[in-house]
């Protein structure tokens, strides 16, 4: 179809990165998405890796191959994610590797690519997914919200680096949404975690398309290095 | 997949040339670019600044990228480490582009 845009949405086989993915599939977006297994979503239009978003040779191999088909990239949405909800001593190391990995490696990763391409049509969007547990100091997850306030040091630097090509770099951080991210958190925590809100319920998958269209937006151009809650942190 | 053709040294300096063609085109009359294996990109009579080579080397790897399906890093630990920059000149790069080359077949 012609005039479609190129968005890539990284975790998109479930959860936000699926919503997201069918959501921009019928707003003029062709959809690359990446998981570690593969994806049921067959809708025109979209188009499906498994990879781990922290394997440079997999994702250089994903772009070479954007590029090829597509020649261009619009908007990278960077929503991979893992979380682990545990006292730090009781974290092992092995958990805190595969959070960095994930979560910082894989962010970074897809923005370098996604700007080298980006960068040639002098135009293009990132948004990054942090949480509301990096704002709140939440105690519990310590790995997950260091991760996360790396993600946001990596959006404020990485949107001064990538502004002289007309790139914004914002990020979006959800409060608790009912994904399997969250599913594991008892529910004491997610309700105690929402009252310190000062909008008190759950977010919704929409509420985060929401923050999401207006970094997209043309006029949000002058938008960048933002990093925007929900719920009112 | 499709297997990337083999590349000479011919090629990488072609494709050399032809981002230097592209560079040229943001630089001004007197930091202009000149196509030889002699030219100096950076250090001592080098034309580009840091943000020059940045825009360079993304666009070489591009090239590389578009025209032999080449998925490589160029700015990678073994380049930053060296005590001789592999992008010193248009020479030291079409070396340092073919070893990167030859390492991943």
């Amino acid at each position: 179809m012609a005039n479609r845009q190129v968005m890539i949405i990284t975790g998109s086989r479930k959860g936000i990165g699926r919503f997201l993915a069918e959501h921009y599939l019928q707003n003029n977006y062709d959809v690359v998405g990446c998981s570690r297994t593969p994806s049921d979503l067959q809708l025109e239009g979209y188009q499906h890796y498994c990879l781990d978003v922290a394997d440079e040779p997999a994702v250089k191999q994903m772009f070479l191959e954007i590029s090829q088909k597509y020649g261009r990239v619009d908007v990278l949405i960077n929503n991979a994610g893992v979380a682990s909800m545990n006292h730090s001593l009781l974290t092992p190391v092995s958990t805190a590797q595969k959070l960095v990995n994930t979560n910082i490696l894989g962010t970074f990763l897809f923005c370098r690519e996604a700007a080298k391409l980006m960068q040639r049509q002098r135009v293009g969007r990132i948004v990054n997914f942090t949480t509301v547990a990096t704002a709140l100091n939440l105690e519990g997850e310590a790995i997950y919200a260091a991760t996360k306030a790396a993600v946001e040091s990596l959006t404020r630097v990485l949107a001064r680096e990538f502004a002289q090509w007309n790139i914004t770099v914002n990020a979006v951080g959800p409060t608790p949404v009912k994904t399997d991210l969250t599913r594991s958190v008892p529910q004491e925590k997610l309700d105690a975690l929402v009252d310190r809100q000062a909008i008190r319920r759950f977010s919704e998958f929409p509420d985060i398309q929401n923050v999401i269209d207006f970094f997209l937006r043309p006029e949000s151009d002058f938008v960048t290095g933002q990093i925007i809650y929900l719920g009112g942190i | 997949m499709e297997v990337a053709p083999p590349v000479n040294r011919q090629d990488i300096l072609r494709l050399i040339y032809m981002t230097i063609d592209e560079i040229n085109e943001t630089l001004p009359e007197d930091r202009q670019l000149e196509k030889s294996v002699g030219t100096h990109l950076i250090g001592r009579g080098g034309k580009l600044d840091s943000l020059g080579l940045v825009n360079f080397i993304i666009l070489l790897e591009q090239r590389l990228a578009d025209e032999f399906r080449l998925a490589v890093t160029l700015a990678d630990e073994k380049a930053v480490s060296r005590v001789n920059s592999p992008f010193r000149t248009v020479e030291n790069l079409t070396d340092y582009v073919l070893e990167i080359l030859e390492g991943t077949e």
